[in-house]
């Protein structure tokens, strides 16, 4: 049994090393002082912060970031809140059922694929090279994670406080505007937390409808990567762990006072 | 009591409806103009209507007749658009090559004249009944079926039979298993490495088991490009981990792992590692914790039990976390296009390169059908397999 468990802990611990070593070992270098991405680290500063901070490109891209990130993260979460408040049911219609696994479709098909046929189309409605047609190609993708986590919410609410809303004479808007949406909110804002992030980190999509002028901070760092490497790609990819952190702990905080309505 | 029911279904109705219209319009149309592109051919048809006519009642192997030969010209005549005369001579040079300088040449003559033409005194390829068969074919129909063979390697020959493309002259079969192998072997390092984590997660519990499942879900909330960019960064001849095996010994120069195969299946493996891990440790909290215990209180062997109870059972895990690591896979851009070298890449980068790099709509519509429709067959029985799951006590 002992040899078991010894085995156990050593492969738990290798695979553990395997996911999480890759993602800590760029953090230090990050703040290099050199232009190399090597160990060991010669001296440390934060040049390459500033570099991405002030440089041209990457502040653009970064501004772009955020313009694409706020326009997406407010479509997909108004889109993907209303079509969750549609499929709440937990005993769906077989068309219900049918447009539930289209809202979750996005999430499957492939980036390139999509990207293709989106450059094709949005070329003839003058959308590409427009930042409308890049904020609509990313809530394409994003939309499912609101569906998905608004929808596990609404599915936890106890029904009966709606019921004795409406039963105390409040109007079906007034028990959307008071009951439905306070008690949804905590899926609401992770559905929106996972649609900026999807946002950010969209790459393909970009590549096939952005023009220059759209370049996102997540698309300058594919062609930094493959044209000309420099450790500003490790202080981004610093900002972006960071950022992820921030963000799981923000998911987490709301899921916990979810939880506490219950 | 069935009046209020069809109201909720109403009101359940226009709450979707926004987003329907929405992924209709901006996700189901473009993969339908996407497959248009890929099987339509408009640009003969539309620029040569009188030589359509004509070539209708044409044997394709008899001479070409006089008033083909005067309709096609008049048809040249009447094209004023240089793109879409440049076109039209592109999709017939693809049928036939040659056609890039005859069709300047033809097309000057007929401008230039204002009576009839002898074409095959003009230029003695138009005496060679293969030009005017691709001009017959290319003018009589506004879809093809051309880049979908072409896409399996495959074309018809002057007479119309579907025959195999040379040798030389296409790779997408190459590609596609190439790309169903990598994905295969993402797939079975996933297991490998996933399947015994699962199983050592599922059998703990408190805060060994919160450290287990945040190893997982930490890499899968972060980037995908970050995560390349530090296998991108790691990989690398003076990286990390070529740091690490020189100055221990175990190599004296650093061993190739970024542009090759290798880098792409660790890069890949790391990425897609969760979607394999998380099935298979929700089916193995759902089986029960004494199912083992009574096993081995019967006097199974603690291989045996496993084999015969908890193997069979996590299996279900296995084939979920498999079809979505093998789906996913399937389709990778980035991985492949920043760790790989040229011959590590992936169908997703050939519909790309044709798409961007070519503007060969046709081509990148057809191999993007090929990659759309194996990942929707996969996820057709992805969800199957897990609404029996849902369904089966």
């Amino acid at each position: 049994m002992s040899v078991l468990r010894f085995s156990k802990l050593i492969f738990g611990s290798a695979t553990v090393f395997f996911l999480i070593a890759p993602l800590i070992a760029i953090l230090p270098l990050a703040f290099t002082d050199s232009v190399f991405l090597n160990y060991p680290i010669p001296g440390y500063s934060t040049r390459w912060f500033v570099e991405l901070f002030t440089a041209g490109v990457w502040q653009r891209s970064i501004i772009n970031s955020l313009i694409i990130g706020c326009g997406t993260t407010v479509l997909a979460t108004f889109l993907g809140t209303v079509g969750a408040l549609g499929l709440r049911d937990k005993q769906l219609s077989l068309v219900l059922t049918t447009i539930k696994t289209i809202f979750l479709l996005p999430m499957v098909v492939p980036a390139v694929v999509l990207g293709v046929g989106m450059q094709l189309m949005f070329a003839r409605y003058a959308l590409t090279n427009t930042y409308l047609g890049v904020i609509i190609a990313h809530t394409v993708v994003a939309v499912p994670f609101v569906v998905v986590n608004v929808l596990a919410v609404l599915q936890g609410i106890d029904r009966r406080l709606e019921q004795a809303a409406a039963s105390l004479g409040a109007a079906p808007v007034t028990v959307l505007k008071q009951v439905t949406l306070p008690l949804a909110l905590p899926g609401i804002v992770s559905g929106a937390v996972f649609a900026f992030a999807t946002s950010l980190d969209e790459v393909v999509l970009t590549l096939f409808v952005a023009g220059p002028n759209q370049r996102t901070l997540a698309r300058q760092m594919f062609s930094t990567i493959r044209e000309n490497i420099s450790p500003a790609i490790a202080a981004a990819a610093f900002v972006f762990i960071v950022g992820t952190v921030l963000i799981a702990i923000v998911v987490n905080f709301s899921r916990g006072t979810n939880r506490a309505n219950e | 009591m069935n009046q209020p029911r069809l109201g909720k279904q109403l009101i359940s109705l226009a709450l979707v409806a926004p987003l329907l219209l929405f992924l209709i319009v901006f996700f189901a149309l473009p993969l339908v103009t996407m497959i248009k592109s890929a099987v339509s051919d408009p640009v003969a048809a539309r620029t040569l209507p009188a030589t359509a006519r004509s070539v209708s009642s044409w044997d394709r192997t008899s001479p070409p007749t006089v008033e083909m030969q005067a309709a096609f010209v008049a048809d040249l005549r009447q094209i004023s658009d240089d793109q879409l005369f440049g076109d039209l001579v592109r999709r017939l040079n693809s049928a036939k090559s040659g056609f890039r300088t005859l069709m300047p040449k033809t097309r000057k003559a007929a401008l230039d004249t204002a009576g009839s033409i002898d074409l095959v005194a003009l230029d003695k390829r138009w005496g060679d009944i293969s030009y005017w068969q691709a001009v017959s074919v290319a003018a009589s129909s506004r879809i093809t079926d051309r880049n979908l063979l072409a896409a399996v390697d495959l074309q018809r020959d002057a007479s119309g039979a579907i025959a195999s493309l040379p040798a030389d002259a296409s790779a997408n079969k190459a590609i596609m298993l190439r790309t169903f192998v990598m994905a295969l072997t993402v797939t079975g390092a996933c297991i490998l490495i996933g399947f015994p984590f699962a199983m050592i997660a599922a059998s703990v519990d408190g805060w060994k088991r919160q450290l287990l499942l945040g190893a997982v879900l930490l890499p899968l909330w972060t980037s995908l490009l970050v995560r390349t960019a530090a296998w991108f960064i790691l990989l690398q001849d003076r990286g990390l981990i070529n740091s690490v095996l020189m100055q221990s010994g175990v190599t004296s120069s650093p061993i190739p792992l970024i542009f090759n195969r290798a880098g792409v299946i660790i890069a890949m493996t790391h990425v897609l590692l969760p979607f394999m891990v998380l099935p298979i440790f929700s089916v193995l909290i759902g089986i029960p914790k004494n199912l083992m215990p009574a096993a081995a209180s019967l006097g199974a062997h603690p291989v045996r039990a496993f084999l015969n109870v908890l193997l069979p059972l996590g299996l279900r895990g296995v084939v979920s976390g498999s079809l979505l690591v093998f789906m996913s896979a399937l389709g990778y851009y980035i991985t492949p296009a920043l760790i790989g070298g040229a011959k590590d890449q992936m169908i997703s980068s050939v519909i790309a390169y044709y798409a961007t790099g070519a503007a060969n709509w046709g081509m990148a519509g057809a191999l993007g059908l090929v990659l759309l429709a194996a990942t929707m067959i996969l996820y057709a029985i992805y969800l199957r397999l897990s609404s029996e799951r849902e369904t089966s006590p």
